[in-house]
């Protein structure tokens, strides 16, 4: 029997052909029409107005042709609500039938229906089969409560199917109890407090029994459910553990890696010097090393995941080194995870295997790979130090082959060992510098003129070399620009005689010809530090650097744990927390490792969820005291409204005059923190640089890139450098403030695969009163990219560009830049949905693209959104009762003073308090920017960390953005 | 969960499409297509995120099967399932290809339905799914209500691999002990890493529930027997077969997988292996082992470049086991540089032929007993090519088939025990077979 001729037919008039087939009397052409409707529906063709001819075919006795019409009834249904209740009186005889099989059919397809009006119906077939004698129809029936809650969930609390539910756990049929498991997961997961598992020693060990008996997609529903579990005690920890290990045997990978997850997790809990845990750990080994012998999709997940876990419990793997050997047919991202492995298993004992085989993988043939292998060469040499000198001869050879994208990468990480082992490479410099022609990637020029400024004293023609650089200044990449200012001025440092010129040069490049800030502000530091005191010029720029850290990209900790947590599941493979990709409230909850008992260690991690930023503030006020009254003061200037980015003030005059500004104590401080500054900017660009310039790597366009120090800074430059400076003050905004506005992390709008190689990032914020989109732009393309312009759909707000998109630079392959877009809120307006959505068109000489993004709509509380207690009180009795919402905040630990204060960050106003019974009352006003006003009560209660939160709007709509707000404000 | 299925032609069209979640829509579709299979090469991982939505792919000769979601799902679970649903797939119909699933997508829509429901994978074992997935819907009908609760109680049931009635006339097993030894060499003659990962395939045409034990010469469990003064009665009573090195060894298992009729807890507690079978043919465990490998063929290269133009290339064969065995089906292939423009060769043995379109000269044997050397010398002629990059040398591989396992595994006993049936572990007629062949056996040059 051949079924593909159904695919073939395209002839026009085919509708009408087939509705007069599907009322034919002839069952067998009825069947034949049925099919061909549905690979018609499979191409994508609409057949949705053979509804109702169709659906009369479900009358019948035959099961293949009733699934097919079941198969067409659940894509269309939804499209034609009405229609679909013709088919409900099928539904619920079918699931009377005495064949089981049917019943369950009839339920599993019901519940696929998405249509209110169904709904209604399944109830009572679905409470009959959640009972039924048959277990292939409770099973069935179990998923289907899932279904249901999926469109109605107040139904199924209200109809009491969850207890019904829970009571499947107890099944006497294990795949009923894997199915309820895996539904009351999925419940759970989108009330995140209810304790719907509700899981206890008793329901735990049902589960592990189950365990022992079901499917092996059973078993992966009830690892990954007990993994949500935290035992009470070691004890407990152990004896699950105990249970759980058999799994590790399993055939299906998933059922192994989920048994890992369990076990990672409940290991945390047992004291390290019971003989237990050590068993443990050897058992986990074998296990993922099989892994590795699956087939080359799961060979990735497993490899994903194992260096979460090398990262977490190295001694897991430390011996087995060799598996991570790179096979020649390995498939490209299988190479390129296990070579990450290998680097990060690298140690005095295995080096010379390691570096044996990345010598072998640096001749292959895929770009990226050896690439990396060369990286990988770098980072060994730093990571192991007996193998330094072995790995910097081995990046040696690789530089003879004379193979371009082999010496640059070469050359970028031989700058870094130069910074781990200071004073004892230098010999090859010479080599490095014969190769200087054939740099074309800004990170290897980069790399390259560090070299030179950093040993300008050793190499005769410094002079010549970074001379030679200059003269296509303007065309070079920020990167190249930043680090050849840098690099002349050290050479200047070293050899003031003769290189007078060329630091004069560079100087006024930088700072008179440059529209970049970040180089321009540098430029004056420079300038005024040369001018002032070269003594102490010298002590900042040729400063000791502090010695960068062995292990490199390694995963946050926090994250780490919260990635353990999800072994197996997408987060562990794009190694981001699920809110980073899920949308909506699924999974968006935060899990971490269990604390070992009895020990104090462990769980005040704080959210995971922005890795990125936020750490600063911290750091920073502390300088604060010791800097006196002046300091103080000049802080407040932060506040000001930005200086936009204006033709740069001429100089000399205003410098001199303003160094009277720092008192002499300040001098020291200044020094410091510019080291720190140069430095880190120094590093921005090397692989090397997350320990120190973490926050950093940012926004260096926003001058962001300044963040470890950022209140000392403005301080002693404010007065000599005046309007220049201010887009540096105005980043003092966010990180100075200690209530500074709430930003969220910055997200991939555009994936460089949708855009041509172009990725763009960003996020939005509000600074000083103006709303700005933060935008990355980074070129993944041959190409360089040129010619940029952005504009916006109409939007709820009317949000719109204030300028264009200064992107001045060509940008070339690899390369990233950041720009920040002002925005205004008086474009077109149309209502989008979801409301905070924003359609974007970015444009460049390649093409145009489209993405769509959320703003927070923080961004559009304005400052004066503080109302008078009298109109408040009026408004809040004037707005009906209809308009009010309520939220919960969960898991919010703040008192009330705390979150008033950070709210006001955010441009909400507090403007009443009161306390009843110990809860605190909070009264709130927010204006947004088209002056719709939201008025606000916030529930407080002491040591309870769930907050209440009542919404009045006259525009309701806006009510569940701003609750978002709230909590994203809280949290963070 | 899985919140939709796909399945694409070569060229993108679709051929199957199930969505089982509402957050997926008809563009998820096309966006696999767009930024997938037709960005070619540019899409290096088998999972991808467009515009927050997850695609998981595999791919089966030239046809693409993707998993699309938007929640945080057990990555590892969608792709076995994936790999499963081939094999379910090709258990009805044979092959995957375009042809075979436009012809069968009905039967793949019903099959669909039944082993993912809402995005979770329910029973996927041929055995019972064909009991009731039939493409002959009416078969519904004629069963009694005991086949129908037969049916669902086996698909929901502890033993969903195995129906009960069943029933043979001679009662027989077939064990198949299936390895594939990996090697990788330094051109030194080093072993940079060599594992066996090792398969038994049993084929059980037994009646009744059989409760089956298995045992090897498995390290732990011989040690265990020695510590506690038992020797094993069942020891002597060896399969026989196999017998390339002396025979009482046992060998260490680095690890091992089970097929899911094994009691896994039993084998964490006791080590005994201990199931009941499916019927038919099915694996029963995988295995590997890393200690003490038994190298069938060292392979000792020698390239040496005349001048831009030229390359002579000398590699030697040894085989390594005992002189009265056999290896045969042997290939060694040594790569050619792209730029070659002509090829001689001699060798000893066998025949060789430079096969230009697989960049290769490729060396053939049929037969090779233990203990013997051959050798092939190839001079390679070279097009002068201004291509500065340098030929990356790809390893010499082999491909060989020998009458032993090169782990040294060794099945010691398979007892059948059915207590209701008349019949005992004695009247079972039982076959062993080992084959060892070459997995990834590559040396460097």
């Amino acid at each position: 029997m051949t079924d593909s001729k159904y695919f073939t037919t395209t002839k026009k008039g085919e509708i009408f052909e087939l509705k007069a087939e599907l009322n034919s009397d002839k069952k067998e052409k009825k069947k034949e029409a049925v099919k061909k409707v549905i690979a018609s529906m499979t191409v994508g063709k609409d057949v949705s107005a053979l509804f109702p001819d169709v659906v009369n075919c479900m009358q019948t006795d035959n099961l293949e042709l009733k699934k097919l019409v079941y198969l067409y009834l659940m894509n269309y249904a939804k499209s034609q609500p009405d229609m679909a209740i013709m088919a409900v009186n099928t539904f619920v005889k079918d699931c009377e039938d005495p064949n089981p099989l049917i019943r369950a059919l009839a339920v599993r397809t019901m519940g696929c229906i998405r249509v209110d009006k169904i709904t209604e119906y399944l109830c009572e077939p679905l409470r009959k089969c959640l009972k039924d004698e048959d277990p292939y129809v409770r099973k069935t029936a179990a998923v289907c409560v899932a279904k249901l809650h999926d469109i109605n969930a107040q139904l199924v609390e209200d109809q009491g199917f969850l207890d019904t539910l829970k009571d499947l756990i107890s099944d006497s049929n294990p795949m009923v109890v894997a199915n309820a498991v895996a539904a009351l997961s999925e419940i759970a997961e989108s009330h995140p407090n209810s304790n719907l598992l509700d899981l206890n020693p008793q329901s735990i060990n049902k589960l592990l029994t189950a365990l022992n008996e079901c499917t092996e997609w059973g078993q992966i529903f009830i690892l990954d459910c007990l993994a949500n579990y935290t035992p009470r005690d070691d004890r407990e920890s152990q004896s699950i553990c105990e249970r759980v290990t058999p799994r590790l045997s399993h055939a299906n990978s998933a059922v192994v890696l989920s048994a890992v997850k369990v076990l990672m997790k409940f290991m945390e809990m047992l004291p390290k010097d019971l003989d237990y845990y050590g068993t443990l750990l050897k058992k986990l080994a074998p296990p993922l090393v099989t892994l590795l012998s699956a087939e080359p999709e799961l060979q990735y997940v497993a490899l994903r995941n194992i260096n979460l876990i090398v990262q977490k419990r190295p001694e897991i793997l430390k011996h087995e080194m060799k598996v991570f050997f790179v096979k020649y047919n390995d498939p490209i991202y299988v190479k390129l995870e296990k070579l990450d492995i290998m680097i990060r298993l690298a140690s005095q004992a295995n080096i010379a295997q390691v570096l044996a085989e990345l010598k072998e993988y640096a001749t292959e043939v895929d770009v990226d790979f050896v690439r990396k292998a060369v990286r990988a060469i770098g980072r060994c040499a730093i990571k192991v130090e007996q193998s330094a000198e072995r790995c910097v001869s081995t990046l040696l050879d690789l530089i003879q082959t004379k193979v371009n994208y082999v010496v640059q990468e070469a050359i970028v990480v031989i700058k870094d060992i130069f910074r781990k082992y200071p004073n004892k490479y230098e010999s090859v410099i010479a080599t490095l510098c014969e190769n200087l022609d054939s740099l074309d990637e800004p990170e290897a020029r980069a790399a390259m003129i560090w070299i030179v400024g950093e040993y300008a004293e050793r190499i005769d023609n410094a002079d010549e070399l970074l001379e030679s650089f200059l003269e296509g200044f303007h065309d070079e990449s920020t990167q190249v620009q930043l680090q050849l200012l840098t690099a002349i001025v050290k050479l200047f440092l070293k050899k003031p005689t003769e290189t007078q010129e060329l630091v004069q040069q560079v100087l006024s490049l930088a700072t008179q010809d440059s529209d970049n800030p970040d180089l321009r502000d540098r430029g004056y530091i420079y300038w005024r530090l040369l001018s002032t005191d070269p003594v102490a010029a010298k002590e900042v720029v040729l400063a000791e650097k502090p010695l960068i850290s062995e292990e490199t990209d390694l995963i946050e900790p926090t994250l780490l744990e919260e990635l353990i947590c999800h072994i197996g599941t997408l987060a562990s493979v794009y190694h981001k927390p699920p809110s980073a990709f899920v949308e909506g409230s699924r999974g968006v909850m935060h899990k971490r490792l269990p604390a070992r008992t009895g020990s104090g260690e462990g769980t005040e991690c704080p959210d995971v969820g922005n890795a990125a930023g936020g750490s600063a503030p911290e750091a920073a006020p502390s300088i604060i005291p010791s800097q006196g009254d002046l300091l103080g003061d000049l802080l407040n200037l932060d506040l000001a409204p930005p200086t936009t980015t204006g033709p740069t003030p001429s100089t000399s005059g205003m410098q001199m005059g303003g160094m009277d500004l720092l008192g002499g104590g300040l001098d020291s401080l200044v020094g410091t923190a510019l080291c720190n500054i140069l430095i880190m900017s120094k590093l921005n660009s090397s692989l090397l640089s997350p320990q120190l310039g973490g926050d950093i790597g940012g926004s260096p366009a926003m001058g962001a890139g300044f963040g470890a120090a950022p209140t000392v800074m403005p301080a002693s430059l404010n007065a000599p450098v005046g309007g220049g400076l201010g887009d540096l003050f105005d980043l003092g905004g966010g990180v100075g403030m200690p209530m500074g506005a709430y930003i969220p992390p910055k997200t991939v709008w555009l994936p460089a695969m949708k855009a041509k190689g172009l990725e763009i990032s960003g996020t939005f914020a509000r600074r000083a009163g103006v709303i700005q989109m933060e935008l990355v732009l980074t070129n993944k393309a041959m190409s360089v990219m040129t010619d940029f312009a952005i504009q916006f759909n109409r939007n709820s707000f009317g949000l719109a560009p204030a300028g264009p998109l200064q992107v001045l630079t060509p940008l070339g392959p690899n390369q990233t830049i950041e720009v920040s877009l002002p925005l205004s809120t008086v474009g077109p307006v149309m209502k989008m949905d979801p409301l905070n959505n924003l359609q974007v068109a970015v444009k460049n000489n390649i093409d145009v693209f489209y993405f769509s993004c959320q703003y927070p709509i923080s961004m559009l509380f304005v400052e004066d959104g503080k109302m008078e207690r009298q109109v408040f009180l009026a408004t809040w009795k004037d707005i009906p009762n209809d308009n009010e919402s309520q939220f919960q905040i969960q898991d919010c630990h703040l008192n009330s003073e705390a979150a008033s204060n950070k709210l006001q960050g955010s441009n909400i106003f507090t403007i009443a308090k009161r306390t009843v019974e110990g809860q605190d009352m909070l009264y709130m006003s927010i204006k947004l920017s088209n002056g719709i006003w939201v008025l606000a009560e916030l529930k407080v209660q002491a040591g309870n960390p769930n907050y209440t939160i009542s919404l009045k709007c006259r525009a309701p709509e806006v009510s569940q953005c701003v609750f978002q707000c709230y909590e994203a404000v809280l949290k963070n | 969960m899985i919140g939709g299925l796909f399945i694409y032609n070569h060229k993108g069209e679709v051929l199957i499409s199930r969505v089982y979640r509402d957050d997926i829509g008809r563009n998820a579709v096309d966006a696999f297509r767009v930024n997938v299979i037709h960005a070619r090469q540019q899409v290096r991982s088998p999972v991808t995120n467009i515009a927050r939505t997850s695609f998981f792919h595999v791919k089966r000769s030239n046809i693409w099967l993707a998993a699309v979601t938007k929640q945080n799902v057990n990555a590892a679970m969608v792709f076995e399932f994936l790999y499963k649903m081939c094999d379910v797939m090709a258990s009805y119909f044979g092959k995957i290809s375009e042809e075979n699933i436009k012809n069968n997508f009905v039967l793949i829509y019903e099959l669909l339905d039944e082993i993912l429901d809402f995005g979770y994978p329910q029973n996927s074992e041929t055995g019972s799914l064909k009991t009731f997935i039939t493409q002959q819907g009416i078969k519904g009908q004629h069963q009694t209500k005991e086949e129908q609760s037969q049916i669902t109680s086996q698909v929901t049931g502890q033993i969903g691999w195995r129906r009960e009635g069943i029933k043979y006339r001679r009662n027989e097993l077939f064990l198949d002990v299936l390895e594939s030894v990996n090697l990788l060499m330094s051109p030194q003659g080093q072993v940079l890493s060599a594992h066996v990962s090792g398969r038994v395939v049993m084929k059980s045409y037994l009646s009744g529930m059989p409760e089956c034990k298995f045992g090897m010469n498995d390290k732990i469990i011989i040690d265990k027997a020695g510590k506690g003064g038992v020797t094993n009665e069942a020891g002597k009573s060896d399969l026989g077969g196999g017998g390339s090195t002396s025979g009482k060894q046992s060998i260490a298992i680095d690890d091992c997988t089970f097929n899911q009729c094994v009691r896994l807890s039993k084998f964490d507690s006791e080590r005994s292996i201990s199931f009941i079978p499916p019927d038919g043919e099915y694996e029963l465990m995988r295995y590997r082992t890393t200690k003490d490998i038994i190298l069938p063929f060292r392979v000792i290269p020698l390239v040496r470049e005349v001048g831009r133009t030229k390359l002579e290339v000398k590699v030697v064969i040894k085989s390594n086991f005992k002189p009265s065995l056999l290896a045969q089906k042997i290939e060694v292939r040594i790569p050619t540089p792209l730029n070659t423009s002509g090829v001689q060769v001699i060798c000893m043995k066998g025949k060789a032929k430079y096969k230009a379109s697989e960049n290769a000269i490729v060396w053939k044997i049929k037969r090779m007993a233990g203990m013997k050397e051959s050798q092939i010398s190839a001079e390679i002629e070279l097009l002068p090519t201004n291509d500065k990059k340098k030929w990356a040398r790809p390893p010499i591989s082999m491909n060989f088939e020998v009458p032993f396992a090169p782990s040294g595994l060794k099945v010691r006993y398979l007892k059948v025990f059915e207590s209701k049936l008349n019949y005992s572990d004695h009247d079972v007629i039982k076959w062993v077979r080992y084959i060892g062949r070459s997995g990834i056996y590559e040396t460097r040059c």
